[in-house]
């Protein structure tokens, strides 16, 4: 297949696109194209500063590279959870060294989840039996890029959630018509509560092959291997369903996503959920919560 | 040609596409992908005998999700 700009061998055929690509119109592509959504959804704008949640995986540092290479405000933030035998999470943060020291303006910060609060989220799973591990270290990481972003003065979280990351969730939301859930799965979360930072998925209408081609051809070194904790994780599974139906269907991804956020945005679909829920604050930490005393996560090292 | 996922590998005839030969050895072609004698290229690339494949697993992610609410009214 050859590059449908400069007819030089192409490295991605997005079929949903009908475009394939060479390695340079391939980037180029991906970055405008990361950039109008940008735009198209208001999410942040230059001069606003950006707080960027970084793993180490693919999406997340080819989301640094493109927002440092727009000229974004940006600075990174990595979570040291301490999983997996604190191995994956030492290799993780190995790799966003290694990115910032190789990037020009790459400036980042990390919380050490044991050092600051006296466990690492694979302590507190044992400690709390009967709670995955996948749901603390959610709760977690939700809770610590909310505080680093209002306490920094920042104006929106980003993360490097893409299409198939978006489809998995929204099908395991209505598997079970989670309608309060399916009311808010969005793009852009808008802040609520003036302790609550608005949060944006820049990647949201990429597939999952294409940001993971991105890091490929710019030769961005990434944890290629899954997060211990991930293996046989429902929402994988969900992916290779969806990508059976996209083998089947050219663009059922993209479709069963972007036609949801239209029929929701457009037409109204699960708005009367929307009947707003009070966000009161945390006695303990400030922050945001439907709660009447403590939010989840203080609950989370109250001794029982 | 040698095929390398993982930490498998697989000696096939050349001869065949890219895509065949994912499929041949029981994977999705949309969950990889290609990269030949260290260059990424499209599933209908034709491998020869010679090559040397790698295929480079896409799919990554836990319910926790990054950290990003999904939905849920707090953070
Ligand atoms: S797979 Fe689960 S434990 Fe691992 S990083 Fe993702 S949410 Fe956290
Ligand atoms: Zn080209
Ligand atoms: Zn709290």
């Amino acid at each position: 297949m050859k590059c449908k700009r400069c007819g030089e061998p192409a490295v991605i055929n997005m079929r949903q696109h009908k475009l394939g690509l060479c390695g340079d119109h391939f980037t180029e592509w991906l970055i405008s194209y990361t950039e109008r959504a940008i735009e198209k959804y208001s999410m942040f704008e230059r001069g606003d500063r950006l707080l960027l949640a970084v793993s180490g995986g693919k999406d997340s540092l080819a989301l640094w590279d493109i927002l440092l290479r727009l000229g974004y405000d940006v600075e990174a933030l990595y979570i040291d959870l301490g999983i997996g035998d604190e191995q994956y999470s030492e290799q993780s943060k190995a790799k966003v060294e290694r990115f910032a020291a190789g990037k020009e303006g790459a400036a980042y910060s990390v919380v050490n989840v044991k050092g600051t609060y006296g466990k690492s989220v694979l302590e507190l799973a044992q400690e709390k039996r009967g709670r995955k591990v996948c749901s603390l270290c959610g709760l977690v990481k939700r809770h610590i890029m909310n505080r680093t972003a209002y306490e920094g003065g920042f104006t929106a979280v980003a993360t490097g959630h893409n299409l198939d990351d978006e489809a998995a969730v929204l099908f395991q939301n209505a598997l079970r018509w989670q309608t309060g859930y399916l009311a808010r799965q969005a793009p852009v979360l808008p802040s609520t509560h003036p302790h609550l930072a608005r949060k944006v998925k820049p990647f949201f209408r990429l597939y999952e092959r294409e940001t993971a081609a991105y890091a490929v051809v710019r030769g961005i070194d990434y944890i290629y291997d899954e997060c211990p904790h991930s293996v046989g994780a429902t929402t994988i599974f969900y992916k290779e369903l969806l990508n059976q139906l996209e083998e089947r269907s050219r663009g059922a991804k993209q479709q069963f996503y972007l036609s949801f956020l239209q029929a929701r945005d457009k037409h109204g679909l699960f708005q009367q959920e929307l009947a707003q829920l009070e966000l009161g604050e945390c006695e303990k930490c400030g922050q945001p919560t439907t709660a009447p005393t403590l939010c989840a996560f203080c609950r989370l090292w109250e001794v029982e | 040609m040698k095929l390398v996922y993982r930490e498998r590998e697989w000696e096939l005839r050349g001869g065949l596409t890219a895509r065949a030969a994912i499929k041949k050895i029981g994977l999705d072609p949309e969950a990889v992908l290609v990269v030949r004698n260290g260059q990424l290229v499209t599933d209908d690339t034709l491998l020869h005998e010679e090559d040397e494949v790698k295929l480079i697993a896409v799919i990554s992610g836990g319910v926790g999700g990054g950290g990003h609410s999904q939905g849920r009214l707090e953070p």
